[in-house]
């Protein structure tokens, strides 16, 4: 058994890992209601957006024409892969890997690409053999506009030009505090909105200032950066939560633990006087002998 | 009366029913009244005026975004959109110069300066100024 010094050394060193892990899991949790608002927030912009985009489909007839939508025999795939800068996220980023991996293995007919959101996803891919085209990172959780606005140039930039015939989204969608999916989203060319769903009989009587090509024009930069900011803001609310979680499950185990280990010390401490009563008792028997 | 609802990335700006509405089209602004025909728009950097139900003209500068009407509803989707009243000149004009300056040095030779962003930079801030300056 281990010695009083050396058990009692392991509970102040748990026990201080333990204030890490619970005080990591209240600053999660506060950035997680900050990232959440944010996801709510955004979601009407969305929403309305995917409306009008519907509307105007419908208003046009259906004559869509945006580089956009284009769909041409794919050749070339580009894959986003959003992950965490940081560690300590659970199975966070490991899920999103393990699933990055698979689909590279079932796609790796086409040629491919890779642009990596978050260092973690760095880490495991610059030791591989796929091309990684773009790279963004210290995020610190944080949604940063210009950033992504900067992602959604490079990518809307590719594809139009080409170089890619398909791009997919890979990041994790946040459901609730404790639920989140990992997931695909086709990114370009976007689908061609729905325009039999809506019956509405004005639909067609649509006025576009000064025509719908020229709405498409200026909307669509705008949608393809809100798609991909809403990507962004729920996998960074997904990332907060996961901390939070795994944090939780941290401090709960180093309770455990200290819970043991005290166990122990007093067991070492008991059996320490057991021994040194044993002692003095042979030590006075001794002397009266 | 119809609605109005004032939609930003950030979050839903403003969202009742109101009496009159006037936009920034990008042909021109143009106004909505109840009843309007279904319409979809773009809009530019410019003010947005709308009468709310108590009568009361509140004023906006927006920098940007769509309009569509159907229905008696009103969407407006904002790039930004601010209260005149809320308007932080100091920073407007701070803007305005800076852009101004980068303007001057993509004239004079300077390639990494992508024109068209500082271009529509320099007209929001212009825009905020002007609606500022209106209010005031």
């Amino acid at each position: 058994m281990a010695t009083l010094r050396e058990v009692k050394k392991r509970i102040k060193s748990v026990k201080s890992t333990r204030r890490i892990t619970s005080a990591m899991e209240m600053v999660a949790a506060a950035k997680l209601r900050r990232a959440q608002q944010r996801v709510e927030q955004a979601r009407p912009y969305a929403e309305k957006m995917d409306e009008m985009l519907k509307h105007l489909a419908a208003g046009s007839q259906g004559e869509i024409s945006h580089p956009y939508f284009e769909e041409r025999e794919i050749k070339k795939k580009l894959l986003v892969v959003i992950t965490s800068d940081r560690g300590l996220y659970g199975s966070y980023n490991s899920n999103i890997i393990r699933h990055a991996t698979i689909w590279l293995d079932e796609n790796k007919d086409f040629g491919m690409e890779l642009v990596l959101v978050g260092k973690k996803g760095n880490d495991f891919f610059k030791r591989r053999p796929y091309p990684i085209v773009g790279y963004y990172h210290d995020w610190g959780g944080v949604l940063d506009y210009s950033k992504a606005k900067d992602i959604v140039q490079f990518l809307t930039n590719r594809f139009v030009q080409k170089d890619v015939d398909e791009i997919t989204l890979l990041y994790t969608r946040f459901l609730s505090m404790v639920k989140y999916r990992v997931t695909f989203e086709k990114y370009l060319p976007i689908p061609r909105p729905e325009t039999a769903v809506d019956t509405e009989e004005t639909m067609s009587d649509y006025i576009f200032e000064p025509n719908a090509e020229q709405i498409y024009a200026s909307l669509m930069p705008g949608y393809a950066t809100t798609k991909l900011v809403t990507a962004l803001a729920e996998s960074f609310a997904s990332e907060h939560g996961s901390r939070m979680i795994a944090m939780n499950a941290a401090t709960k185990n180093a309770g455990e633990m200290i819970d043991n280990l005290t166990l122990d010390y007093n067991k070492a401490r008991q059996a320490q006087i057991t021994k040194e009563l044993l002692e003095v008792v042979a030590g006075a028997e001794a002397l009266k002998g | 009366m119809f609605r109005l609802s004032i939609v930003t990335p950030e979050k839903v700006f403003y969202e009742a029913d109101i009496k009159s509405l006037v936009v920034p089209g990008t042909e021109g602004y143009l106004g909505v009244l109840s009843n309007h025909a279904p319409l979809i728009t773009a809009l530019k950097p410019g003010r947005i005026e709308f009468r709310d139900a108590n009568d009361k003209v509140n004023i906006m500068a927006v920098s940007g975004g769509f309009l569509e009407v159907s229905n008696n509803i009103a969407t407006i989707l904002a790039d930004a959109v601010e209260l005149a009243d809320e308007i932080d000149i100091e920073r407007a004009q701070q803007a305005y110069e800076r852009e101004k300056k980068r303007l001057v040095s993509a004239g004079s030779g300077e390639t990494d300066i992508d024109l068209p962003s500082v271009r529509a930079a320099l007209e929001r801030a212009k825009n905020r100024i002007r609606v500022y300056k209106e209010t005031h």
